[in-house]
């Protein structure tokens, strides 16, 4: 078998794996449904998203370790996660494999020249990485406070080690680095001691935004699966909505559409995660490159090289995706995959220089902050972004999401969506509840979007602990926002007219919405009484329409009786209920009134829980007359409404 | 140009000629087209979806009017016992036949919680109708919450399909823009009518629950779930509505399960001291009735639900359910 038809193999597999996690990303209980599939593993296996979340929260959750195995595989092998698992290289490659039909061979290798824009990928990576960054290094420099034994003694060591190195010259410390390192250092430490809790540096991942399997599965989740199961009804019996998902799938488009025109567009000039892996791969111990001194100079190594790294001269080692097209094409045997550097030489990358990667840094360090200055996750929130149950704290949310929309895909109502820029710039496409949208509001019985979340962005949250039964009977359930009745807008408060649909569905036992009973005037419901019998009065007036007031919501009223039940009534009289017995009856002449008898709504604070069923059900379809905001969620408790 | 002449060619007869007749038949293809598609008029005003044809009438002449009221604790043997009482589910369901069970599936809670039809009585029915010979049994509702979080988690659909039935879920495919016939609510309106008109049978199956708009939800209100849109807005008439759905909906059968009763917090529930054992399983052929003897259950009289009253008046049933009834044996 060749090498290319093992990796193509690989690459089905993988494109393959890859919707079967998505479609298995469906709530249930059938064997093809979520039922202990890892539809994270691939999430997990990316390596950015490990380091991304490592930098800003110095933890590596759960599955994320399988990132670990992919980057040391990296150190081993060199970027085969491009060019044999990433579903999204694959897809390119695919498109890039259909724009060069019919193209002579040197319009082929033309497209597969080195580019110098292949750096912006690196500037991007070391971006993202800052931004996250700063977590990290407050938990270095804080340690000097906390535990400076073990801080000064790693230090020590991590100085010891690399002197060593370079003495016997296994390794070339540039100065530079070595200067950027110090004063980073010097500056940190120079801050925590000067401002301990001054909090100089946040942390935002912004990893998900790039990375290319949170970029598939966003894509996928939120777009593709949608229009191609909205007719089949195989993942959801009702047609999935997601405002905003307009802008995904654009992106996601014209990523695919630019790789007609180049090759694996994406991995060669935007991918950080491509990135990262291309840092590494400067040491693999295995890479491409020529032996001997046969080659012709024919360039058939280029004519389908993916990564374009120009094998046939000086190769750029860390932009080689490792789609082993030169060795297949090679007609002189001369393009290998070995231990030995390529005997054409080698250069580690597109050189990225000195200025292009402190800029890159800075900017990151720079831009949090910046980003957090708007106040979004502060004083300035946003009522109207409600997070999932489980969500951290805003700050601790944002250092963990990866907007791959997994929540969005597993809620079995629908009503989870990608945020815009209501929640800052940050904050775009993490997850927020809407709740005009889907087939209900947010079950409050089920907890699986934090279930699936590979991050714990959303915390893993148990039924007991959302519902506030078993041990968390006393904190009580879980609230992600609380409704408010706008009685501008309310049937009952402020059209006379009787509805208490939310009153009626509000999941909560005892219910959060309550109603107190009053009893309305009509207007123009004041008549004068011809002649009253016990259960019929005659009016002065023809003017009533047939049963018009026989709906059972409206009664009669007369000086200080109670008021009675209209069962009927034609142009000019009404029947009156038996019950409630009236002590006297009305002369001629005398006054009575139409009322309608209305119950109006209330919230209850300590016992809405936010899940927005309410607003979803609100016969008031614009703006809805009961609407939830992120007010008394839980997990903010300086969001809190009233005391307990 | 000096010392260069243009060089025209001449086209040749045979080529202008092919050229003329295509563009001939652009031209002439062209105006053709426009004719065609051509709306003087433009759009009318207001576009009126049309109606469908009135839905099938499930009733059994012979077998009107009748009611039979059975306590006890087991689902199944009361179910059983007031089938007999009302002559065997045999005179209901011929061999052949295809039924279809209206359950209430309006929420994505647990069956202990009784908001929702009890999957145990689902399962007898289902079993009990195969038995008499139906051809095919098939299960539906158009639910509050999620419709597929719904059957899934209030059992009733992994119950049905294990008795043999099918679950016909609320896809938009099976609604049709209805209107009943002396209606004044339901009038082009989005009802789920597909399932009933693949059926021969139609059986009602409601838990008896307390519902504070309405008084109480029982087998009337039970066929709210044929609505869809956004039908919240019924509300506003709420006894009117009922009443309608109840011209709507001519049942072979209504069951009304109040082994337990949801007698505060509803409809929604949520917890077990909403429910209260009320032993009771009542079933018949006059909704009125039915939900007339139902509201004993929940300590309410015909005074506190208008729209029995005027479920009577419009001829569908008796409020006096002791004149129709087949006894009460307790089991």
């Amino acid at each position: 078998m060749r090498i290319i038809t093992a990796r193509r193999i690989s690459q089905i597999f993988f494109i393959l794996l890859f919707i079967w996690f998505c479609v298995v990303a469906t709530l249930g209980e059938r064997w093809w449904q979520l039922r202990g599939w890892p539809v994270n593993w691939l999430l997990q296996l990316d390596p950015l998203h490990a380091l991304g979340i490592w930098l800003a929260t110095h933890t590596l959750y759960k599955g994320m370790l399988w990132g670990v195995v992919t980057l040391a595989l990296t150190f081993v092998l060199g970027r085969f996660f491009c060019g044999w698992i990433c579903p999204f290289g694959a897809l390119q490659q695919l498109m890039g494999v259909l724009g060069k039909q019919g193209l002579k061979p040197a319009k082929r290798i033309a497209r597969n020249r080195p580019h110098a824009a292949q750096g912006i990928k690196y500037w991007l990576l070391l971006f993202v990485l800052a931004l996250a960054a700063a977590d990290m290094m407050g938990f270095v420099f804080s340690s000097s406070r906390q535990s400076p034994i073990v801080f000064w003694g790693g230090l020590a060591a991590a100085v010891a080690g690399f002197v060593a190195l370079h003495a016997f010259q296994w390794i070339q410390v540039r100065r530079d680095v070595a200067l950027i390192a110090v004063v980073m250092l010097a500056g940190g430490l120079l801050l925590e001691w000067m401002a301990p809790q001054g909090r100089w540096l946040v942390a935002s991942l912004q990893t998900g935004l790039l990375d290319p399997i949170a970029l598939m599965h966003r894509s996928v989740n939120l777009v593709v699966l949608p229009l191609v199961d909205a007719p089949l009804k195989v993942t959801s019996a009702l047609p999935r909505v997601h405002p905003g998902s307009f802008l995904i799938g654009v992106l996601f488009l014209l990523f695919l559409l630019l790789s007609l025109r180049v090759p694996r567009f994406y991995c060669r000039f935007v991918c950080p995660l491509g990135a990262l892996f291309g840092l590494c791969s400067r040491w693999s111990i295995w890479r491409i490159g020529q032996a001997g001194d046969r080659c012709t100079h024919c360039l058939q190594c280029e004519r389908d090289c993916e990564g374009a790294c120009a094998p046939a001269e000086t190769i750029w080692i860390s932009e080689c995706v490792l789609c082993l097209n030169c060795l297949d094409r090679c007609g002189h045997g001369v393009m290998g995959y070995h231990l030995a550097p390529s005997s054409a030489g080698e250069s580690a990358s597109p050189d990225l220089s000195r200025r292009q990667v402190v800029v890159a840094l800075a900017a990151g360090l720079v831009a949090a902050p910046l980003m957090r200055l708007d106040g979004s996750a502060g004083a300035d929130w946003n009522p109207s972004v409600i997070r999932p149950p489980g969500a951290l704290p805003e700050e601790a949310f944002l250092a963990r999401c990866i907007k791959c929309g997994q929540c969005m895909r597993i809620c079995p109502s629908n009503v989870i969506h990608p945020a815009g820029l209501q929640g800052g710039l940050e904050g775009l496409w993490t997850p927020m509840l809407n709740f005009r949208v889907g087939s209900s509001g947010c079950q409050h019985n089920c907890v699986a979007c934090s279930f699936v979340c590979p991050t714990a962005a959303l915390r893993s949250i148990s039924v007991d602990e959302r519902m506030g039964r078993g041990a968390f009977a006393g904190s009580g359930p879980l609230r992600i926002g609380m409704a408010f009745v706008d009685r501008g807008r309310c049937l009952p408060w402020a059209m006379d007219t009787p509805c208490i649909v939310c009153q009626e569905n509000c999941p909560v036992s005892p219910k959060a919405i309550f109603t107190r009973e009053e009893f309305r005037p009509v207007r123009g419901g004041l008549y004068k009484v011809k002649t009253a019998e016990s259960h019929t009065l005659v009016l002065q007036t023809t003017a009533l329409r047939q049963d018009q007031y026989a709906t059972g919501d409206y009664f009669c009223r007369y000086a200080d009786e109670p008021p009675r039940p209209i069962a009927a009534n034609n142009d000019d009289s009404l029947t009156l209920g038996p019950q409630p017995v009236w002590s006297r009856l009305p002369e001629p002449g005398q006054p009575i009134e139409l009322v309608i008898r209305l119950q109006q709504p209330y919230v209850d604070p300590t016992r809405c829980i936010g899940c927005g069923v309410c607003e979803h059900e609100c016969p008031v379809q614009g703006r809805r007359a009961i609407r939830v905001t992120a007010e008394n969620e839980s997990r903010t408790p300086a969001h809190r409404l009233v005391l307990p | 140009m000096p010392g260069k002449t243009p060089h025209i060619a001449q086209p040749s007869r045979r080529a202008f000629l092919r050229r003329l007749t295509c563009s001939l038949m652009g031209a002439l293809g062209t105006g053709a087209l426009g004719l065609a598609f051509w709306d003087r008029r433009g759009p009318s005003p207001a576009v009126v979806a049309p109606t469908s044809e009135p839905l099938p009438d499930f009733r059994l002449p012979e077998k009107a009017g009748r009611l039979a009221i059975v306590h006890g604790d087991d689902r199944g043997q009361t179910l059983a016992a007031a089938l007999h009482a009302l002559g065997g589910l045999g005179d209901f369901i011929r061999p052949g036949d295809r039924v279809l069970l209206k359950v209430n599936a309006a929420f994505a809670t647990p069956p202990i919680l009784g908001a929702t039809t009890h999957p145990d009585l689902v399962a007898h029915m289902i079993r009990l109708c195969l038995e008499a010979g139906a051809a095919r049994v098939d299960v539906t509702d158009n639910p509050i919450n999620d419709p597929t979080s719904c059957f899934e988690l209030t059992g009733i659909g992994p119950a049905a399909r294990r008795a043999g039935a099918r679950v016909v879920l609320p896809t938009e495919d099976r609604f049709e823009s209805y209107s009943l016939a002396g209606g004044r609510l339901i009038t082009r309106w989005p009802v789920l009518t597909r399932p009933l008109r693949e059926v021969d049978k139609l059986i009602g199956l409601a838990p008896v629950k307390d519902h504070h708009r309405s008084g109480a939800s029982l087998t009337m209100k039970n066929w709210y779930g044929l609505l869809g849109g956004r039908r919240n807005i019924f509300h506003q008439q709420i006894h009117t509505i009922i009443t309608e759905l109840a011209m709507l909906a001519r049942p072979t059968l209504v069951i009304l399960d109040g082994t337990t009763s949801m007698m505060t917090n509803g409809p929604t529930g949520g917890s077990l001291d909403d429910l209260k054992d009320t032993r009771t399983m009542i079933v018949g052929t006059d909704a009125v009735a039915v939900d007339s003897a139902g509201a004993q259950l929940l300590g309410r009289s015909v005074e506190d639900l208008p729209y029995l009253r005027m479920a009577a008046e419009a001829g569908l049933g008796a409020v006096d359910y002791r004149s129709v009834s087949q006894g009460a044996p307790s089991l």
